[in-house]
């Protein structure tokens, strides 16, 4: 029997794996000890398990354990990455900073912080793809570009951008890369003995782990430096104070293990119900597809159904739990920045479901969602003016709308 | 967003959707809103000769609540002059479906569209 609602919102957060739930009730509970006291056993039990877990996180991208540096989430990752590294340099290279449009709201605004304190951000609009390309980032990287960001895996159309090149140009001028991976671990192979990254963010939510724990990987060679952003009593070499949470450092370090045992098998199965879902879905009329599908993690589609409004249509198909890039919701009624950076109008921006598949996410949870909207967006549509009006022929774009 | 029972209600069984024929007499009609802003209405009415509205119907593009508003609006106006139906204001919408104050724009639109579809029936008539 199906199980409803049916989850399909894994790029907002998974459920913890059994198995990384099991492996972190013990340190609850009898193995409380705090990883940095070193005067009894307590303290060195703890210790040992945190730093087991470091080479879990370091393994699955082929980093130093030494390298990994334990953040409450991607959020403070990106922070110390993005603010630390900009105030270190800031004096010997300059104050220009490099991201792109489509960036997590954890990028964008802590780039903002930091033009308030006076650096100068350059922000790259992707093409309508979704993908910046290389000669985009090689045109803005400047002299005195100290950080640059962008990220792996887009969370909302989940299309990849092309690190590697981004990292070569990087190295090449001198600035500092930092790369937002926190939809990526699991979902795409990240090996930083070849890629030219100097900082990238990891979550363990994402990737079947406990929320409120996260990485920061940070370059030894050649050694990237960092001004800490959290200050105490000098936990993680200095870069972030603040007592480990074991419990959430054994989840994020089993479910990286797992992430990198199973992520090839796992990957060609979701790409599998991927395609199927992208199949039942373009069989409805007036349905398009946001962002790139090759350069892409199967696990993310991001359709746009034209002439019904995002919101009604999640109320809609409430027997499915997916989000949509219109904000209706919120007091603004701005459609998603990151399908309007793509360049797609207004009305498709608002017309967007993301659908995000996981670990758990059965074809008979697939078949489920298809036929649901093809009932519903009959229905919604046959209420829509927009929708009438197309079949009648008229070009929405001649009309004089009146804006309110 | 949770929504009000009342909300539900009319989006789950929306009254009065549809269009009239394009050749039916003393049709009026009122399209307000924008593609861009996330919500368009149609509504549309039918006026006797006496000056009461016979009939409503109503179409919209948009979120829950501007479904519901609109289609509550279209069981208002039924049996009311064209006079007592431009009295009905948004606060009346939004209280009546009890909207948060992120959806009040869903109200004031719904009064728009009463207001622009009297417009057009007045217009028309001025024409014959």
């Amino acid at each position: 029997m199906l199980k409803l609602p049916v989850y399909l919102d894994y790029s907002a957060t998974t459920p913890v794996d059994p198995r990384v739930a099991e492996k972190m009730i013990p340190y609850l509970v009898e193995k409380f000890g705090n990883p940095a006291s070193r005067s009894h056993a307590f303290g060195w039990e703890a210790e040992k398990v945190v730093e087991e877990a470091r080479e879990q996180v370091a393994a699955l991208v082929n980093a130093d354990p030494k390298e990994i540096v334990w953040t409450s989430g991607a959020t403070e990752s990106n922070n110390l990455a993005i603010k630390g590294a900009a105030h270190f340099y800031a004096g010997t290279k300059g104050k220009h900073i490099v991201t792109v449009a489509t960036e997590h709201k954890a990028v964008l605004d802590t780039v903002k912080e930091l033009e308030r304190q006076g650096f100068e951000a350059t922000y790259l609009e992707p093409q309508p793809n979704g993908l910046v390309t290389v000669e985009q980032f090689r045109a803005a990287l400047r002299k005195d570009t100290v950080v640059a960001s962008a990220m792996a895996v887009n969370n909302e159309i989940g299309v990849i951008q092309p690190i590697a090149e981004l990292g070569e140009l990087c190295r090449a001028n001198g600035t500092i890369f930092h790369v937002d991976a926190a939809q990526a671990t699991g979902k795409m192979p990240l090996d930083l003995g070849v890629l030219k990254v100097d900082l990238m963010s990891f979550s363990a939510h994402k990737t079947y782990g406990p929320k409120g724990i996260g990485a920061l990987y940070v370059r030894r060679k050649p050694r990237v430096r960092l001004e800490a952003q959290m200050h105490g009593g000098g936990h993680e070499r200095g870069m972030r104070s603040g007592t480990l949470p074991t419990h959430q450092i054994v989840g994020m370090g089993e479910a990286f293990r797992i992430a990198r045992e199973e992520m090839a098998a796992e990957n060609e199965r979701i790409r599998m119900l991927r395609d199927r879902l992208l199949k039942g879905l373009l069989d409805i009329e007036e349905t398009y597809v946001n962002g790139d599908l090759e350069q892409r993690v199967p696990h993310n589609l991001n359709i746009s159904f034209n002439f019904v409004e995002g919101e009604s249509l999640l109320m809609a198909i409430k027997d499915i739990a997916v989000s949509s890039g219109s904000a209706c919701t919120s007091a603004s009624l701005e459609p998603s920045y990151v399908l309007r950076s793509l360049g797609r109008s207004d009305e498709l921006a608002h017309s967007s479901i993301r659908f995000t598949l996981g670990r758990f996410t059965t074809a008979e949870e697939i078949d489920f969602t298809i036929r649901l909207l093809h009932d519903k967006l009959g229905k919604l549509r046959e209420l829509s003016p927009l929708w009438e009006m197309y079949k009648d022929g008229v070009d929405l774009n001649t009309v004089q709308w009146a804006a309110h | 967003m949770s929504y009000s029972t009342k909300v539900i209600d009319h989006y789950e069984n929306p009254r009065n959707v549809g269009s009239f024929g394009k050749d039916e007499e003393g049709i009026a009609t009122g399209m307000v809103g924008a593609p861009a802003c996330g919500d368009v209405m149609k509504l549309q009415l039918k006026v006797g000769k006496d000056g009461v509205i016979e009939d409503a119907k109503f179409k919209t593009y948009g979120c829950g609540s501007a479904i519901a508003s609109s289609s509550l609006v279209t069981e208002w106006v039924k049996g009311k002059t064209l006079d007592e139906a431009l009295a009905i204001k948004n606060t009346q919408i939004a209280a009546e479906l009890a909207l948060p104050p992120v959806k009040i724009h869903c109200s004031i639109l719904a009064e728009d569209a009463i207001k622009a579809a009297v417009a057009d029936y007045r217009r028309k008539r001025e024409e014959c």
